[in-house]
């Protein structure tokens, strides 16, 4: 029917400048390019709705008439508002692009030192809800926390709008925020209009726009940043979580198929009375198989005492001896916060990669006096040997596990740094600025 | 496709009726409004020239709203401080009509639906204030004072001397929305919900330059 709809030219009737209309008949408002004037597009005559001049002009990153294909629609930035924001006395500006497509409607562009956001108007409307004792949106399934109220000036337009845009004009905006997304409400006149922001990369902006060089660096957190440690902390747990589970698989195999074979049990009684040397050297045994660990335990009726035992393994062949010492103590008692315990009455001591070959132990167990003016009273201790042969080292999987745990806390560290980061510039930061809240 | 054609009683041009059920069309010669009466066509008064169109929609366009086809065949323009919009007429394939709305490129098919009870008066909405019809809750949202700027094509009814026309939207939690139409007494209720322009897979629409 009708014939194809093309974008018309008209003049400003403030400066005479030419004035596109890319927006077609939807433009309501328009700002002459040359003096900045906001123009009412429904009038063919152009009426001059306001004469704006700002002292310096602000030039868009994305060129007014820009075409780009962004979330597989083209869009073309047909408007561009400058907003401002006041917290505790500092301003804070931000850009907005809004975006055309006459099939698609409208879309909007924000950036904030770098942060881009694309905003698509909510047909719908969000439940209120609260989070965690703080006001908070549903949308979708999904909550959204409230982050931050203010209210936002124009203070600088730039292109043309399907709406009613004036420098100085102001809104209640209230953003909730669920990264990467963000739901925001504009309260103008008590109408409520919502959008949903989707955070953007400005490479992926500077790629869809094919603009030149590279996109500003983003500084900072920004309200809705994808938190770039969220997904790795999962991951990080993910991975710890398997580890373990392999862990223990292995842990549980080893003490399966080690044999921990018992190749010495005795026991001996050791008297600080008796005369002579207290050293002796055991009957020998065998210790079979390839290279492994060797486990010696000893066993012992102290109570409230300590001893202490020197051995040395010795392999009859070879000469070769290994040294090793353990103090034994047990100590318990009542007292006024309870009953308490100190030690053990048994000690193990684990002797790695010890060949096979026939052994005998050396002990000397020593029991200091109990003080210097009792000098001769006698002390006694009976005490249990056993050594095994080949057995599971437990130790070593539990350093292990503890040094799995490294990573994962290391990024969860990591990643309520960088929320703590986001919520600073919130109004819940916990500093100062919370008070009205 | 065509129902039963006519000439126009102002010009003589023949009329061609898409939909048998119309009860109003104009001619797209003289611009004449013309209502029928029993088997005449009677010309009741003629459109303004219409202002500049805003939307890719056109009559003769044809979708598909929830599997069902659709043909436009008529519309009715409304203008209010903040622009204008379309409410486009279309007839289904099963005979029945909604109207597929165009309002700053936002689409919404919505269908007129008595209501159970009497609809508040417009003086006793306020926004915020919430209904239910068919178990779904609706809340006010905006009153919209418009003016009706035009007519063109068939209509299900006589629409044509009306000048201000205040309407309420009503939204939902979900893609819902409700249209209540203070210019007829009773008003009218229209339910329907917002569509992509994807899914309605709209087809012979107008074309922009360089789009």
């Amino acid at each position: 029917m009708g014939s194809p709809a093309q974008v018309k030219t008209l003049s400003c009737p403030n400066c005479g400048g030419g004035v596109e209309l890319r927006g077609y008949a939807r433009t309501l408002n328009v700002v002459c390019i040359n003096c900045l004037s906001v123009l009412d597009a429904s009038t063919p005559e152009l009426k001059v709705l306001q004469t704006f001049q700002s002292k310096e002009r602000v030039r868009p990153l994305i060129p007014l008439g820009k075409r780009g294909k962004l979330r597989g629609d083209k869009w073309e930035a047909i408007g561009f508002q400058v907003r401002e924001i006041v917290v505790d006395g500092t301003p804070y500006s931000w850009h907005e692009y809004l975006l055309f497509n006459p099939y698609k409607g409208y879309r909007y562009l924000t950036q904030y030192d770098g942060h881009w956001n694309f905003v698509t108007t909510l047909r719908s409307l969000p439940e209120p809800a609260t989070s965690r004792g703080r006001p908070a949106v549903r949308w979708m399934g999904e909550t959204y926390k409230h982050f931050q109220e203010a209210t936002a000036t124009t203070v600088y337009v730039m292109g043309e709008f399907p709406w009613q845009v004036r420098v100085g004009e102001t809104a209640k905006v209230s953003d909730y925020v669920s990264p990467p997304r963000m739901i925001s409400s504009e309260t103008t006149d008590g109408e409520v209009t919502w959008s949903l922001g989707e955070y953007t990369p400005g490479e992926e902006i500077w790629k869809a726009f094919e603009l030149p060089g590279k996109p500003p660096p983003p500084q900072g957190v920004y309200a809705n940043q994808p938190s770039p440690h969220g997904e790795k902390v999962k991951a990080a747990w993910k991975t710890w979580l398997f580890l373990n589970v392999l862990l223990f698989t292995v842990m549980l195999l080893v003490s399966l198929f080690t044999r921990g074979e018992l190749v010495f049990d005795r026991s001996y009684l050791y008297s600080s009375a008796a005369q002579g040397e207290a050293s002796f050297v055991t009957e020998p045994f065998e210790l079979k198989g390839r290279i492994s660990n060797v486990e010696l335990a000893v066993k012992t009726d102290l109570r409230n005492e300590s001893a202490y035992f020197n051995f040395a393994l010795i392999n009859e062949a070879t000469g070769q001896a290994y040294d090793f010492g353990r103090e034994v103590s047990y100590y318990f008692g009542r007292d006024s916060d309870g009953s308490w315990s100190e030690g053990r009455p048994q000690e193990t001591v684990i002797i790695p990669s010890v060949p096979p070959g026939r052994y005998y132990l050396r002990v000397e167990p020593e029991m200091e006096p109990q003080g210097a003016t009792l000098g001769f009273q006698d002390r006694r201790v009976n005490y249990r040997i056993q050594i095994r042969r080949d057995v599971p080292n437990h130790a070593f999987f539990w350093i292990a596990a503890l040094l799995l745990l490294a990573p994962p806390v290391f990024t969860t560290l990591r990643s309520v740094g960088f929320e703590s980061k986001r919520w600073k510039e919130s109004d819940y930061s916990g500093g100062s600025g919370d008070a009205e809240d | 496709m065509s129902g039963p054609s006519a000439f126009c009683p102002s010009c003589g041009a023949p009329v061609r009726f898409l939909w048998s059920s119309a009860v109003q069309t104009t001619c797209e010669f003289c611009k004449s409004i013309l209502v029928r009466r029993d088997l005449d066509l009677e010309k009741v008064g003629v459109v303004a020239d219409l202002p500049e169109d805003v939307s890719p929609i056109q009559i003769l366009t044809e979708g598909v709203y929830r599997g069902w086809a659709f043909q436009v065949v008529g519309r009715i323009l409304y203008r209010y401080d903040q622009g204008a919009w379309n409410e486009w007429h279309c007839v289904f394939s099963n005979g029945s009509s909604g109207w597929l709305s165009d309002a700053q490129a936002e689409y919404g098919m919505s269908f007129l639906t008595p209501p159970p009870t009497p609809l508040p008066r417009a003086l006793e909405l306020t926004r915020g204030m919430r209904m239910s019809w068919n178990g779904v809750v609706y809340e006010v949202s905006t009153l919209t004072e418009a003016y009706y700027q035009g007519v063109q094509g068939e209509l299900p009814f006589e629409y044509w001397d009306k000048s201000r026309c205040v309407f309420a939207d009503l939204r939902t939690r979900d893609a819902r929305f409700a249209t209540i139409d203070y210019s007829e007494e009773p008003p009218l209720l229209f339910l329907g919900e917002w569509v992509d322009f994807e899914t309605l897979q709209l087809k012979n629409l107008r074309e922009f330059e360089g789009w």
